[in-house]
Parts: C-alpha cells; structure tokens; sequence
C-alpha cells in the first residue's frame, strides 16, 4: 500500500485516465456535496422553525377559567368561573421558590386608543413587569411597566410596535407622549417588541392594579401566566410542569368550588406540552433528511459502484496484458482498490469542503423564515466520506477480484 | 528447453466437448527457432497459450526449462511467465494509455525493479528494436511496424528464456512482416529460444524449424534451411 512503485503507477494512471477520474470523482464529490448540503439544510430549518416557536417564554404556563359543566356541591351547572386577585397572589406566594416569572392579566374589552387625529381598538391589557419576560418582548424605547407604577396605580402604558406605527405616524418618539384609552389619558413609557410578529405588537400594556382601578374591573382577573425554574432537561421540565399545572388546577377547584372531573372550568394551557409536539415536529424533520441523506448516499454507492464496474471492464484486457506479463491476480486487485479508494477519497474531501464552504460562507446571508443558520456536523460529514470511499472499495473489489481471476487468454481476446 | 508429452485439451462448448490436441509431443532445444503452422482450427494458438502458461492443458507433462508445470496457481504462474516467457501478439497488446517506453518497463514493474533501472533497461531494448526515438509516443502515435517492436522489445525487458510470439505478422504488411521477422532472426541469432505461430509459409520459411499441425495433432516436424528475411527487404 505504501511502496513508492505502487503510487507511482497509480498517479502515472489517473494522469493518463483523466476522463475516467474525473467522472468518478465528480460522483463522489456530488453525492458528498448534496448529501451535506442537505443535512446543513435541515439543520438550518431546525433552527428557523426553533425561533419561530420561540415568541414565548418555552416552558410557560396559561391559567383560564370558563364556564362550569357540571353539577357540583348543589351549584348548578352553567356558572362562570371568575379568578380573582387572591387566587394569583396565593399561587405565586404558595411557588414562589418553583417559579420564574409570573403575572396576572386583567383585559380591557373597549380597547379604543387615540393619539391625536390617530386612533386604533388594540387588546389593551393590566399585567405585572413580569409579563415582558413571559411574552419574550424586547424594549424598543424607554422601559416596561415595573413596580412601582404598579404600587402608585400609574397611568402608564407600553405600546407595541405595530401600535406606535399606527398611531404615531409622524415617526415621533412616543415615549412621553399621552395616548387616550377610552377617552382617558395614559402616559407612553415603552415601546415593545415581540417575536411573534405583528399580532403581538399590537397590544398595549398598562399596570393591572391601574387596569383594574381606572376600568372598574374590581379584584378580576382574566388569566394567569407562569413560567418554571429552569431545569436541565426536557424530561424533567415536563414532568415538573406537568405537576405544577395539576396542582394549580386542583387548586382554583376546591376554591371556586368545581367538580375535580370538571374539564370546562379551568383550563391550563402548557407550552411545554405543546412544546413536545413541536419537538416531535423537529425530530421528523430530522429524520426526513436523514432519510433524503441515506438515500442520497446509496444513490452515490450506487453510482460509484456503476463506475467502478464500467472501470473494470474496460481495463479487462489491460488487466489481461499485465497478466501476461507477470502480474499476480493480489497486484491486480490492488492496482484497482488503490486507484479507486484515491480517487473517491481525495474527490470526496473535495466535495465535503466545497459544501463546508458553501455553508460556511452562504449560510448566514440565508434570511428566509424558516432558515436559519444552516450547518452541518463535520463529523456526520466525514463519516459519510468515509462510507462512500468504503462502498466504493468494495463496489471495485468484486469486479477486480473476478477480473483478476480470468485467465489471460480470455481476458486477451476481449476487444 | 521446452519438453511436452502427451498433451491434451479440450474445450465445453455447450453440451459438446471439442478435443483440440489430441496428444503432442513435442520438444525444443535452447536456441532453436520454430513456426509452429497449420490451418485455423488446427490446435496450434492453443498449444501456444499452453505453452506460455496462459491456458491449461487438461492431460499431459509440460517441462519448462527443467520446471515441471503442473497444477499451477494463479500466483506462480504469473511469475514463471514474468520469468520465463516473452509474449508477441497478433494484436500488439501494448497497454494503450503508457507511451512506449512505459510499456516496454511493465514486466519489469513486475520483477520488482526500481523506477529508474527500469527505465534504463527498457531505453536500452529500444534501441535494439531501433526505437529510441520514439521512446514518449503512445501505441496509437505508431505504426503496425513499429507497435509490434515496440511489443518485441517488452517481450525481451524481462530477458525471458523462451519467446512466443502468436502470428507476429498477422496484422502487418508483407514488407513490415519482413522486418520484424528480420528483428526476430537477429534475436535468434543471440541464442534465445523463440516460438513463432503462423499461417504463412513464407514466415514459416524463414525459422529454422516447421511444425505442422493437423486437427490438434503433429503431423509434420521437419528443420529447414532459414531464408533470411534480410533477403527479402
């Protein structure tokens, strides 16, 4: 394998093959460059999808009340459940250690807000400063509600993006200015943004305790949202998710009173459940373009295999000749392995870095929504080098094995 | 040198079984030069393929230089005929992407020696067929002539004990027939054993020894006064 004779007539070889090798070469080096071109690709969609799911806080919790369904403790069924100021604070005080952020929500339902000639009907709604980092928002200008305002029942707000566009059309800085909400003047704090696009901008914050003052909504609240302590992995996430959206439940039942099998009344809505789909979603993709791959590498094992065959049998009455001339059927067989496995090889590398680059260098200008950053696992890309060079030894061996067992004579007279 | 008895072979075609040499004895002195003729069909490209370990005879002894070839192994065989025997086609064979000088050194490659003896030892056998000068061109840049000296040349680099050569001149014209007949008397003339097959009587005339063959069996062995085909170009 390594005598210099050897390499010497393999190199004088190729250089005189140039059509033959570069075909080979061109198999293997495409087959290479599509397979991780594609892995990258799909990497590159695990990511967009990622951040596109990622507008809000992944493990967060929504607590909602409806209509009970059941007959309970002589209560009739049909009623209303309303969640009130002290079914938060208990639940936030009871978890304050298991607990990341947490706030209640208080809807305003007349959403009218005015500034100047400018008016638009925005979901305008009373949170707690921790509701920036449920939603994931980012501050444009100035700052969230924090607590203070909350404390003073401020009439402060924070506007979305989407709002500030709408209503300050002169591109002033809003922050400072005062809006009108139902004919009332609100002083501009912030404006947010949030990865979930223009449907979240669209929203206008304000202190809940200044919500549920200056629009009557007394101790109401219309839902509650939690996030958990991080944990380290998604197992644990769930199931610690799992156990505080079961007690929570159990909870606001036996204060409002409610059937314990009563699905209607209070409803938990767990991102991290629907997480997992998302996971789910993400390991099909996975495995679809792991299957595309296998079949892009087969499709090349194939092709090389086709190659290494016509290669052979064009070389039968070479073979034949060299026979006649001495050569033993293992330097034969040799000759053929060690040409193909360099040229599969060396094309092969230069297929993995030419995609290498390919993503390296046109992989962050991608800035579609669903594509983000694609790259590829260089081991996972060396590994198939690997199989394909292997594939295409053995897809050469059988044919040269069997080329080298003809006899000369035979092998001569084929034209 | 050459030392065969009772040599058999015959071919499967199908469910019928041709018998092709039906016996041979047969032997040849150092230094002798032979045609071996007959019609085609008549067994003789078989007997040479036999004799140049190519094919394998079915029945029969086959002594090579004091070397009993017998039950051979790919392997072995491949190196008594890297040692012992030179080939001549009718075809050339020369290996069409290797310039002469490439494809006089192959058997060489096969012996094991180093690159620049190699090119060294085949340089001078160009020049002894007188194609020196043609040394970096491809079989496809020469003529019949000069391929098959050029085969004639690969033929003696790994100074082999017997030559065969398998109607040398079929594919040439008379007058380049004539030449590389003349190359091969003047390489008889060294000493080397050499074994001609052909259909032409005037090829034939021109070794020192006609064996003719008939229906896979000798029916004719007689030495002749060489002509000289130095006579004749």
């Amino acid at each position: 394998m390594f005598e210099l004779e050897r390499w010497e007539e393999i190199f004088d070889t190729i250089r005189k093959n140039k059509l033959r090798t570069f075909l080979t070469g061109l198999s293997v080096a495409s087959g290479i460059f599509i397979l991780v071109v594609l892995l990258g690709i799909g990497e590159g969609m695990r990511n967009g999808i990622s951040q596109e799911f990622q507008n809000d806080a992944a493990n967060i919790m929504y607590v909602y009340t409806g209509v009970t369904s059941k007959e309970y403790k002589g209560l009739n069924p049909g009623r209303r459940i309303q969640m009130k100021n002290e079914d938060f604070n208990y639940t936030a005080l009871k978890y304050q250690d298991d607990l990341e952020y947490k706030s209640s929500l208080f809807r305003i339902w007349s959403g009218l807000v005015n500034y100047g000639k400018e008016s638009g009907s925005y979901r305008v709604e009373g949170v707690y400063p921790d509701y920036q980092f449920l939603e994931n928002s980012g501050m444009l200008e100035g700052r969230f509600v924090n607590y203070k305002d909350d404390k003073n029942f401020e009439k402060v707000v924070v506007l979305g993006k989407k709002v500030r566009d709408d209503l300050f059309k002169d591109r002033k800085d809003p922050v400072g200015e005062y809006v009108q909400i139902s004919g009332i003047n609100f002083k501009v704090i912030g404006v947010f943004t949030d990865p979930g696009g223009e449907r979240e901008e669209s929203r206008v914050f304000m202190p809940i305790s200044t919500a549920q003052r200056v629009f009557g909504g007394g101790n109401n609240i219309a839902n509650m949202a939690f996030t958990l302590q991080p944990e380290d992995n998604f197992e644990a996430a769930l199931a610690a998710s799992n156990h505080f959206s079961a007690e929570i439940e159990n909870q606001l039942k036996e204060t409002h009173t409610i059937a314990p099998d009563d699905d209607s009344a209070v409803s938990i809505n767990n991102s991290l459940e629907n997480a997992k789909r998302f996971y789910d979603l993400m390991d099909m993709i996975k495995f679809f373009f792991w299957g595309v791959g296998i079949c892009t590498i087969i499709a090349g094992v194939v092709g090389v295999s086709n190659i290494m065959l016509i290669i052979v049998k064009e070389r039968t009455r070479e073979i034949g000749i060299r026979k006649a001339l001495g050569a033993e059927p293992l330097s034969i067989v040799g000759m053929v392995l060690h040409e193909s496995i360099f040229v599969t090889a060396i094309a092969g590398f230069m297929g993995l870095i030419a995609s290498l680059l390919l993503l390296e260098f046109v992989g962050p200008l991608i800035e579609t929504q669903y594509i983000s950053n694609p790259a590829v696992n260089f081991n996972v890309a060396l590994t198939t080098v690997f199989i394909l060079v292997i594939a295409g030894a053995i897809a050469g061996f059988f044919p040269a094995w069997r080329a080298a067992r003809i006899k000369p004579i035979v092998a001569l007279r084929d034209e | 040198m050459i030392e065969i008895k009772d040599l058999h072979k015959s071919y499967k075609m199908g469910s019928n079984s041709l018998h092709v040499l039906k016996g041979i004895n047969f032997s040849v002195a150092e230094g002798e030069l032979v045609s071996i003729m007959g019609s085609s069909g008549s067994g003789k490209s078989t007997l040479l393929n036999i004799l140049g370990m190519l094919d394998e005879a079915d029945e029969g002894s086959y002594t090579l230089d004091g070397v009993a070839i017998k039950n051979l192994n790919e392997k072995i065989a491949a190196r008594y005929r890297n040692k012992f025997l030179g080939f001549i086609f009718q075809s050339f064979n020369l290996i069409s992407y290797k310039n002469a000088l490439d494809n006089v050194a192959l058997p060489l490659y096969y012996q094991g020696i180093k690159r620049g003896e190699r090119i060294d030892k085949a340089m001078s056998y160009l020049e002894k067929v007188g194609l020196a000068d043609w040394a970096g061109h491809l079989p496809n840049e020469l003529s019949g002539g000069q391929k098959q000296r050029v085969a004639i040349a690969r033929a003696l680099a790994s100074d082999p004990k017997v030559l065969l050569a398998d109607e040398p001149t079929g594919a040439l014209d008379s007058k380049t027939s004539y030449d590389v007949m003349n190359l091969i008397q003047e390489i008889n003339d060294e000493g080397r054993t050499i074994l001609v097959v052909t259909h032409e009587p005037d090829i034939a005339a021109m070794t020192k020894r006609i064996v003719n063959l008939k229906d896979g069996r000798i029916i004719q062995d007689t030495k002749v006064n060489q002509v000289r085909a130095q006579q004749n170009v």
